[in-house]
C-alpha cells in the first residue's frame, strides 16, 4: 500500500472511532467554552476593546483546548499495546502521523467552527477585514498547533507523567506560530495593520515543522 | 592528561581575572551611561557564550541520531545545561542594565524575547531529560533538541517584524555602529574568560554524565545477570 492509502486506511479508522465514542469533540467544545465564558467574566470588554483582543482570547482558548484532545491523541494507540504492533508491522510509521495529524486537525478545526459564532455572540464582533484571509489564518494556526502537537504527543507518551510534559515542550515550539495567529487574527478582525506577513510566517512554520515531523517521527516511534 | 588539566584551570583563573579587570578598571568609562554601562563585558559575552553552548547541542543531538553514540549524548547534556546558565545570566544582567538606561526593566524586543523563548526551550529540554526512562532519554531529547533549534530563527523574525528597541550590535554591525578599540578589547578579553570557564565545565560535566551512563550500564547488566541466576 502507498504512503497515502494508508494515512488514508489510519485517518478512516480514527474518525470512525471518534464518530462511535464522540469521546473527544464532546470534552473539547465543552472546554472550548468554558474557556470563552470565563474570559467574557474576566475582561468584559465593549465592543472597540473586543476587536483588539478577540484574537488572543480565542488563540489561547483554542491553544488549551487543542492541548486537552492531543493529550489523548495517542491513548488508543498505547491501550493493548497498539504501537507496538504497528511497529513490528513494517507499515510506513509516516502514514501513521500523517493520519494521525489529520484526523487531531479535523477535530480542532470542527470544535472551532462550532464555537467561533459563540465568540461572535459575546464580543460582538463584526471583522473588518476579509474573511476569507481570516479563514486561511484559522486553517494554517490549526495546523501549525496539531502538526507539533502531534508529534510531541508521541514523544511524551514515552515519558513519565505525560499529561503533564505535553504542554511543557509544545508551549515553547509553538510560540513563534501563536504570536503570528493573534497578530493576523487581531489584525483582520480591526482592519488596521496588513496581515500578509503573519500569514507568510504561518505558512512558514507550517512547512518547516510538518517536514521535520515527518523527518523525526519514526526515530521517536522506535526510541527504546 | 591531569597536567593539561591543571594548565587548563590556571589559564582559566588568570584570564577571569585579568577580564575583570579590563573590565571594570581598564576599559573607558562610557559617556551617556557611565559606570552603568561596564555590565555590558558580562551581557554580551554571555549571550555569545550560550549561543555556541546551544549550537554544540544541536550539532551533538544531530551526532548521536546518526551515529547512537552515547558520547555524543553525554555532550549534548553537558552543552545544554552550560548554555541555559549563561543564558540565565544574559536574563538576569540584562533587566539590570536596561532599568537605568531604559528607564524600563523589560520589553517585548526582538532579542530580549528570542533570548527568553530560547530559555524557555531549553529549560523543556531538561525538563523533557528528567522525566524520560534513561534509555529513551537520548532519543527524545535529541528529536526536542532539533525541533528546538529549528524554532529559533523564526522566533527571531517573528518578533523583529512584532517590535525592536534593543540595540543594534556595536560588533560586525552595520556601517556607523562600533565602539572604542579598548572597549572591544575588554569585551574579547572576557569573553575568552567565559568560554574557557564554560568549556572547563562542560568538561567536568561531560565526564561526570559518561559516569552515569557507566553506573547504569552496570546496574542493568547485574539486573539481567541475577535474573538469570533464577532460571538456572
Amino acid at each position: 500500500m502507498s504512503i497515502l492509502t494508508l494515512a488514508l486506511v489510519n485517518l478512516r479508522k480514527d474518525l470512525r472511532l471518534e464518530w462511535r465514542s464522540r469521546d473527544t469533540l464532546n470534552a473539547l467544545g465543552f472546554f472550548a467554552l468554558l474557556v470563552v465564558v470565563i474570559f467574557s467574566f474576566s475582561f468584559d470588554p465593549n465592543a472597540e476593546e473586543s476587536r483588539r483582543i478577540a484574537g488572543g482570547i480565542f488563540w489561547v482558548s483554542f491553544v488549551f483546548a487543542a492541548l486537552v484532545a492531543l493529550n489523548q491523541a495517542w491513548a488508543r494507540e498505547l491501550r493493548n499495546q497498539v504501537l507496538d504492533a504497528y511497529r513490528v508491522s513494517g507499515a510506513s510509521p509516516a502514514a501513521l502521523f500523517i493520519g494521525k495529524a489529520v484526523g487531531n486537525f479535523l477535530f480542532v478545526a470542527i470544535i472551532e467552527a462550532l464555537v467561533s459564532p459563540l465568540f461572535v455572540i459575546f464580543y460582538n464582533l463584526r471583522a473588518l477585514g476579509s474573511s476569507w484571509l481570516l479563514a486561511t489564518v484559522f486553517l494554517l494556526g490549526t495546523w501549525a498547533l496539531v502538526i507539533n502537537g502531534t508529534f510531541f504527543a508521541a514523544l511524551c507518551a514515552r515519558t513519565r507523567s505525560r499529561e503533564m510534559m505535553l504542554p511543557l515542550l509544545l508551549l515553547p515550539i509553538s510560540l513563534p506560530a501563536v504570536l503570528a495567529m493573534v497578530e493576523a487574527t487581531t489584525a483582520l478582525l480591526t482592519g488596521e495593520a496588513d496581515p500578509g506577513m503573519w500569514i507568510k510566517l504561518l505558512a512558514g512554520y507550517d512547512i518547516v515543522f510538518t517536514t521535520a515531523s515527518l523527518m523525526l517521527f519514526e526515530t521517536v516511534l522506535h526510541s527504546e | 592528561m591531569k597536567l593539561a588539566l591543571v594548565l587548563f584551570i590556571a589559564v582559566t583563573v588568570a584570564l577571569l581575572g585579568y577580564g575583570y579587570y579590563q573590565g571594570m578598571h581598564a576599559a573607558p568609562t562610557e559617556q551617556t551611561m557611565g559606570h552603568i554601562q561596564r555590565i555590558f563585558y558580562y551581557h554580551v559575552p554571555s549571550a555569545w557564550t550560550s549561543f555556541i553552548f546551544f549550537f554544540i547541542n544541536f550539532i551533538a543531538s544531530i551526532w548521536y541520531l546518526a551515529k547512537r553514540n552515547l558520547k555524543a549524548d553525554a555532550l549534548a547534556l553537558a552543552s545544554a545545561e552550560m548554555g541555559v546558565v549563561f543564558c540565565t545570566i544574559v536574563l538576569v544582567t540584562g533587566p539590570l542594565w536596561a532599568k537605568p538606561v531604559w528607564g524600563i526593566w523589560w520589553t517585548w524586543d526582538a532579542r530580549l524575547t528570542t533570548t527568553l523563548v530560547l530559555w524557555l526551550i531549553y529549560v523543556s529540554y531538561l525538563i523533557l531529560r528528567r522525566f524520560s526512562d534513561s534509555q529513551q532519554t537520548p532519543t527524545l531529547a535529541a528529536a526536542l533538541a532539533i525541533f528546538g533549534f529549528l524554532d529559533v530563527p523564526i522566533v527571531y523574525m517573528s518578533i523583529r517584524w512584532w517590535r525592536t528597541q534593543h540595540p543594534q550590535p556595536v560588533i560586525a554591525g552595520g556601517q556607523g555602529s562600533g565602539i572604542d578599540p579598548e572597549m572591544r578589547f575588554a569585551l574579547f578579553a572576557n569573553w575568552a574568560a567565559f568560554l574557557a570557564m564554560a568549556a572547563l565545565i562542560t568538561w567536568f560535566r561531560y565526564r561526570l554524565a559518561i559516569g552515569e551512563q557507566q553506573v547504569e550500564e552496570e546496574h542493568r547488566a547485574r539486573a539481567l545477570r541475577s535474573q538469570l541466576q533464577e532460571v538456572r
